[in-house]
């Protein structure tokens, strides 16, 4: 198991490289720079500026002095601004979105485990058609639709809960962990009602029930743990998404975490703050397949961890 | 049934919870912030630093205003000239000497008094050629202070701001300049406190950490308490403020809200006293059903298109005037952009400082016609069909849309839409690698000069190919005039060349639109939105 995780570690250095170059380059090639604005900066002005981030210097060496610099945690400075380093907005904005996420992983797992058990329990029946359907709605309705709908509701007509915020004021959290979870729930409920199908058709399952053990029996004990593996393969995936995808949900319910900074920065050039963001997100993703993988294995003990012991 | 018991349960508890959080809901900001005179204004975005001599928007403005006070202070209606750090000062008959006698009483944050070497330090560290700051231009008025933040001198003695005594603050300018004084109202010319700066930097140092809260020394009316970064800004009052006695406010807490809808549902959700802006599709909602809640009035900015005066055919000044004819200015405020703009025929806003221009581009679609014929395209024929260049944003796809349209039922050309994000669309008209391209302009100051001056041959916003060595000498000239009357003369003649070469077409001037809770008080229009603080104060609805 320890080799699989350290060989698994090891192939995400190049895969990280790969991503820190093509990122340092792409940000580079893309038109207008960091420093571009209505009004214009005076040449003098502006070749300070370029002389202070080294963005006159040939851009191999900008890369070299940003790898080193990167390796030992310095991602510099942002552009845009310049009082802050990059590392320091990251863990500003990084455990708000953390939370957001974890909620949204709670909201989709409760619903959408809980839906997708009821559709496998009856399957062809009103009990499986109305969850799948309402999965296939949460599925198709964007962030940005459900968002603003929830908010109108239960915000703005009801007054039960608060529209903006993180943690100012009680239930300010409930509305945006919500919207940012459905769509996973959607997605969730549609593996479990598959997972499950699949293994209530299983000859070990018939053999309890003929032998009269109980159906609550037969469903959490015996169905469940191989029910939900296709859910446990989306995990990771999904919470990588979810971190890297609240940009959304942050920016319509006015969160501080860190997906409104990753879009800004790419909107500013903020050539610094970009490659921050892009190499943190990447870095999560490729940890949380990493557990998604090895959870996985854990409860499925036919795969093996690749190593032919 | 296990089952339904457990989801009555489950229910049940859904909805004491909610009616839990249903209650915290009549304790809304507004309501709470009047009683406690504490100001919740949606700011836009976050700033990108609180440093007066390195920011450049509004949004960082908004917060300096409340940290900062430069030599003077504008009336809250007018704008007009009040004493600030200074309480009087004095001009010279020719106009090109001011000085400045710092009030006494007046006091950093920490009881430090404020100097006439505070300012001259300030200025200085503007200059800084290695700090860079896009706004040294600013004090290019003063004497030598262009060759100093070029690097053409060292020696900042030279440079006109001297400090005559402790309270004594003596500025010698190039030339009259009349709105000096406006000025002299940017936060980029506000002092900061020297010990501060000293002690977390370098004079020139950028990233120096003495904006954060806890380390902010400011002599405004207000200081920083928090900032949490894309959270919310916090400043209290600031109790060593020389005119603390008029200040209302105990506190104004800033919210940066990026997304218009988000600023807009918070305003009604009473979480906000004030908004930034109005997403353009409420405003005539709120015009018809909540007329009192909205605020539009001028702003001082022209929402205008540029000519690339290299391409072909706009090259030709008949096909610039026969495009600039053909467009109905009062079409697009009534059906696409409804909020409250006023149709422009000219680049300066009109009433700036009393200046408003006399040429105007006509709307005639008749005359159009014939000069587009003139220039050999009859009824459009042959034309090019090049591109209408915008960045990305719906209000302006509108406004491209309804040009597009104008010009392909009156002059029979048809053009393309092309949208670019804001950094390429940027690079693409500084490249000059356009035909028709959208554009805006805000004055930094109420002049004139603020837009005119922009059109000069070689000007870094020119960005058209325009050159004209007249109008290059008419605001030359400007710039030396010693009367007002003969100032505006040369303006005159100035955007009578604009009109005449149509380097651009204006569309119209800008509105400031924003919500406004009825509970605020001491918050008045004016041309460059600007509202000093120390004058507002907030009013229960019941008290009225």
């Amino acid at each position: 198991m320890l080799r699989f995780i350290f060989w698994r570690i090891l192939q995400a250095i190049p895969v990280l490289l790969v991503v820190i170059a093509v990122t340092f380059t792409l940000i580079r090639q893309a038109p207008g720079g960091p420093f571009d604005s209505e009004k214009a900066v005076s040449p003098y002005v502006l070749e300070k500026l370029n002389e202070r981030y080294h963005l006159n210097d040939p851009i191999h060496i900008q890369f070299i002095d940003y790898v080193g610099n990167a390796i030992q945690g310095d991602f510099g400075p942002s552009f845009k601004y310049p009082t802050r380093s990059v590392s320091e907005m990251i863990l500003t904005g990084l455990p708000i979105t953390f939370e957001l996420a974890i909620n949204a992983m709670v909201v989709a797992l409760v619903i959408g485990i809980t839906a997708g058990l009821l559709a496998a329990l009856r399957p062809n029946t009103a009990q499986d058609y109305l969850p799948m359907s309402a999965a296939m709605i949460g599925i198709c309705m964007p962030s940005f639709l459900m968002g603003p709908i929830l908010v109108l509701i239960f915000g703005l007509t009801l007054q039960w809960l608060p529209i903006s915020g993180w943690g100012y004021a009680p239930g300010d959290k409930i509305l945006p962990s919500i919207t940012l979870g459905t769509t996973y729930a959607a997605y969730i409920a549609r593996l479990t009602r598959g997972g499950m199908l699949d293994v209530l058709s299983q000859d070990y399952i018939r053999t309890a029930r003929a032998k009269g053990v109980p159906e609550y029996q037969i469903i959490l004990k015996h169905s469940l743990r191989g029910g939900l593996l296709p859910v446990v393969t989306f995990l990771g995936p999904a919470m990588a998404g979810l971190l890297s995808g609240s940009f959304v949900i942050e920016t319509i319910f006015q969160i501080p975490g860190l997906g409104r900074f990753y879009v800004q920065a790419a909107f500013n050039r903020d050539y610094t703050m970009i490659m921050g963001t892009t190499i943190f997100f990447s870095m999560l993703i490729i940890l949380f397949n990493l557990l998604s993988d090895i959870i996985t294995v854990y409860l499925n003990p036919r795969l093996s961890y690749g190593d032919k012991h | 049934m296990p089952w339904q018991q457990t989801a009555r349960l489950l229910s049940l508890a859904a909805l004491s919870f909610l009616h839990l959080t249903s209650c915290g809901q009549t304790n809304n900001n507004v309501t709470i912030g009047t009683q406690d005179q504490v100001l919740h204004i949606g700011n836009s975005t976050e700033p990108q630093g609180l440093d007066p001599h390195l920011v450049t928007g509004v949004p960082e403005h908004n917060i300096i205003a409340a940290l900062l006070e430069g030599l003077v202070t504008e009336e809250p209606k007018t704008l007009e000239p009040l004493p600030g750090a200074a309480n009087n000062w004095s001009i010279s008959s020719d106009q090109t000497v001011y000085t400045f006698h710092i009030n006494p009483l007046a006091r950093w944050s920490n009881g430090d008094s404020v100097t006439a070497a505070d300012f001259v330090y300030s200025w200085q560290r503007l200059l800084m050629p290695d700090l860079a700051a896009e706004y040294a231009y600013q004090l290019f008025v003063l004497k030598n202070a262009e060759a100093f933040n070029k690097g053409e001198i060292d020696d900042f003695t030279q440079v006109g701001v001297k400090a005559i005594g402790r309270l004594t603050l003596r500025v010698e300018l190039n030339a009259p300049t009349p709105y000096f004084l406006s000025l002299l109202t940017h936060y980029s010319t506000f002092p900061v406190h020297r010990k501060t700066i000293e002690a977390f930097g370098d004079i020139d140092d950028p990233g120096s950490l003495w904006t954060r809260a806890g380390n902010y020394v400011g002599n405004g009316p207000f200081q920083l308490t928090e900032w949490a970064l894309n959270r919310i800004i916090r400043v209290e009052k600031n109790p060593h403020y020389w005119d603390a006695k008029i200040v209302r406010l105990n506190e104004i807490r800033f919210y940066p809200i990026d997304n218009l809808t988000t600023e807009e549902r918070m305003f009604r959700s009473k979480a906000l006293h004030l908004t930034s802006t109005v997403p353009s599709e409420k405003i005539a909602d709120y015009l018809n059903t909540k007329p009192h809640l909205i605020s539009i009035s001028p702003y001082l900015g022209t929402y205008f298109y540029r000519f690339n005066l290299n391409k072909l055919p706009l090259n030709d000044v008949r096909v610039r005037q026969a495009l600039a004819m053909s467009i109905d200015r009062e079409k697009i405020i009534s059906a696409v952009v409804k909020g409250g703009q006023i149709p422009a025929y000219n680049l300066t806003p009109a009433n700036t400082l009393g200046f408003t221009p006399k040429a105007a581009i006509p709307f005639d679609v008749e005359g159009a016609k014939a000069l587009l014929a003139a220039a050999g395209y009859p009824n459009g024929e042959n034309f090019p069909a090049f591109e209408i260049l915008y960045n990305t944003n719906e209000g302006h796809r509108k406004i491209a849309v309804a040009l597009q349209q104008m010009w392909k039922q009156a002059l029979g050309i048809e053009l393309i839409l092309y949208n670019q994000d804001w950094k390429s669309y940027l690079s693409t008209v500084n490249n000059m690698d356009y035909h028709i391209a959208r554009a805006s302009w805000i004055g930094d100051y109420v002049d004139p000069n603020s837009f005119l001056d922009m059109f000069v041959t070689e000007g870094t916003n020119n960005r058209t190919g325009f050159s004209s060595p007249e109008y290059d000498q008419l605001i030359r000239d400007a710039s030396v005039a010693t009367s007002k009357q003969q100032r505006f003369e040369l303006f005159q003649r100035a955007e009578k060349i604009l009109v005449e070469q149509v380097p651009i077409i204006p569309i119209y001037t800008y509105a400031s639109i924003y919500l406004k809770a009825p509970q605020v008080r001491g918050w008045y229009n004016n041309v460059l939105d600007h509202h000093p603080y120390k004058y507002v104060y907030l009013q229960s609805e019941v008290a009225n």
